[in-house]
């Protein structure tokens, strides 16, 4: 069995994972993972380089299908369907379960444009529908008021950090229940990640927020839960593996860890 | 007190003079590419510049110097080319979707088709004429000295340059464009017609369009396709028998008379136009392209 620190009381979890273990070809990136995400609140993944934190999070709407020679052992259940079951359909997962990258990806479009793709991809929306849509969403993204003027320039001349709320207004407009965000911050300016994070506190009411990143004074700013990777270096054929050491409520993890490991991580003695 | 400070070259005699011979390389480069242009145009241009006229082009092929034009042949080849690229284009552009975006990556199959395609970019042009021979214009299809064996001909010899130079526009596309698609419920066909698509047409365009140009110069294969005969009526569809220019340039050229040879200047001038309208169209329609993706 893992020796994983610390068993947050959740209820009524929107994933549950079960001993997952993710591999590329033959490599482990990450393994026996045992961890419950909460609804409508922000949990946070962190540890060093090569932990498998966002191998991890990719797999929580099969992003990581992508990759050739990816795969997943083990149960990843999202409420109680299991989301690596033959008949699950990644397209459906994905307009469930959104996904925010570590560098902005505005699509080579308008500001509107970006916004109305998801809703047009899933279906056909009238104009004055997809207006509302469009205006909701981006007002949903603290990006209304500074690009209500511009909707049809380009989404590339956007700067950093409005591009990346424009990712994330793209991906309200689909209506997930989860935003899965890989180190959204990590291109950004410290002003830039502070709207980014009062917008995350904002959107928790309504969404389920999972994050990773680099940044402890992050996770410790937004998240309610703190999940702690660490890498496993193999001394014989030197391989390395992602493991969970400790998971537990973020002041927690933060102030009183249970795990040597994570104190020197979070005081700064080791990554 | 002040520092002083040198400001003067310390780059050796060395360094200066690979530099200085590095530029000179580049210079001579480009004189002589322009200059083979220029020197083929010139020379066309005064041989038979001053016969340049929609006569030209109004007037049928034919033995008698006063009434030989172009206008058959120039049909036919727009006929053969514009056929083999209505066929081609779309083709090459969708296997080159699949290889990049659908096939599995590195299994046998794909590595299979993607080594033949290489090979087929370098067969002889004559030997895909002597393929439509047995195949096309003979043998099961027999389809006869006509436009359709042509445009098929020269549609294959288009087709494995027009996948590979799409499979590099293809794979200059971010694959961020289509994470983000798929990461808002798109399907992955829905990601690549609404978003790699579009961003992959300018380069797809431009190199279709050399593709284009180098088929419409191409004579060998058709020569073996019945496109040396002397054809004095436009083509009216795909069963027509036909002509095209490059053969009746070479027709003209061998023809003993001189006034021929300058009226074999002539047709090289307009067969030159011709490439050049192509080119531009080429280069209008991606900056268009270019222009239009980014708003």
């Amino acid at each position: 069995m893992s020796t994983v620190a610390g068993k947050p009381e959740i209820l009524d979890p929107v994933f549950t994972l079960k001993n997952v273990s993710v591999s590329y070809g033959k490599y482990v990136a990450v393994t026996d993972v045992n961890l419950e995400i909460p609804s409508h609140d922000i949990t946070a993944f962190i540890g060093p380089s090569g932990c498998g934190k966002s191998t991890l999070i990719r797999t929580l709407n099969r992003t990581n299908d992508l990759i050739p020679g990816a795969s997943v052992a083990g149960t990843v259940l999202y409420h109680d369907a299991d989301l690596y079951d033959s008949k699950a359909s990644p397209v459906e997962i994905r307009r469930r379960i959104g996904m925010v990258f570590q560098k902005p990806n505005p699509f080579p479009k308008s500001i509107y444009e970006n916004v109305a793709f998801g809703p047009k991809v899933n279906g056909r929306p009238k104009k004055s529908e997809l207006d509302a849509i469009v205006e909701n969403s981006l007002r949903g993204a603290a990006l209304w008021d500074e690009v209500k003027d511009r909707l049809g320039s380009s989404a590339l001349g956007l700067s950093g950090g409005q591009q990346q709320r424009l990712c994330i207004a793209r991906s309200l407009a689909v209506e997930p229940d989860v935003i899965l965000m890989d180190e959204p911050c990590s291109a950004l300016d410290p002003i830039a990640t502070l709207r980014i994070e009062e917008l995350m506190m904002e959107l928790k009411k309504n969404y389920t927020i999972v994050i990773v990143t680099h940044n402890m004074q992050q996770a410790a700013r937004v998240s309610s839960y703190t999940a702690f990777f660490v890498t496993d270096v193999n001394p014989l054929s030197d391989l390395r593996t992602g493991k969970l050491i400790e998971y537990d409520a973020t002041t927690k993890i933060f102030n009183n860890p249970s795990d040597p490991r994570t104190e020197d991580y979070v005081t700064g003695k080791m990554g | 007190m002040a520092q002083s400070i040198s400001l003067k070259s310390r780059i050796s005699p060395r360094r200066l003079f690979v530099d200085g011979s590095f530029r000179f390389f580049l210079y001579l480069s480009v004189f002589i590419s322009l200059g083979m242009i220029y020197w083929i145009v010139s020379s066309l241009w005064n041989d038979a510049g001053w016969l340049l006229s929609w006569d030209l082009i109004t007037k049928y092929p034919s033995y008698d110097i006063d009434n030989a034009g172009f206008q058959s042949p120039l049909v036919g080849s727009i006929w053969v080319v514009g056929t083999a690229t209505l066929v081609a284009l779309p083709t090459g552009l969708f296997t080159a979707l699949y290889l990049e975006q659908f096939a599995g990556k590195g299994n046998k199959v794909t590595r299979l088709i993607e080594l033949n395609i290489q090979n087929l970019a370098g067969v002889p042009a004559v030997v895909f004429g002597l393929i439509g021979l047995a195949f096309v214009v003979r043998g099961f299809i027999a389809w006869g000295f006509t436009v359709g064996s042509a445009a098929a001909v020269i549609a294959m010899l288009m087709l494995p340059v027009i996948i590979i130079v799409s499979r590099e526009a293809i794979r200059a596309v971010p694959p961020s464009y289509k994470e983000g698609a798929l990461a808002l419920g798109a399907t992955p066909w829905q990601a690549v017609w609404r978003l790699v698509l579009p961003s992959a047409i300018p380069g797809t365009a431009t190199g279709s369009i050399l593709a284009v140009s180098r088929a419409i110069g191409e004579s060998a294969p058709l020569l073996l396709l019945g496109a040396l005969s002397f054809v004095t009526f436009n083509p009216t569809g795909l069963d027509s028998p036909f002509t095209i220019m490059p053969l009746t340039i070479f027709k003209y050229a061998s023809d003993s008379r001189e006034e021929f040879q300058v009226l074999a200047s002539a047709g090289s001038l307009i067969l030159m136009a011709v490439l050049f309208v192509l080119n531009l169209i080429a280069i209008l329609l991606r900056d268009f392209a270019t222009r239009k993706r980014n708003v």
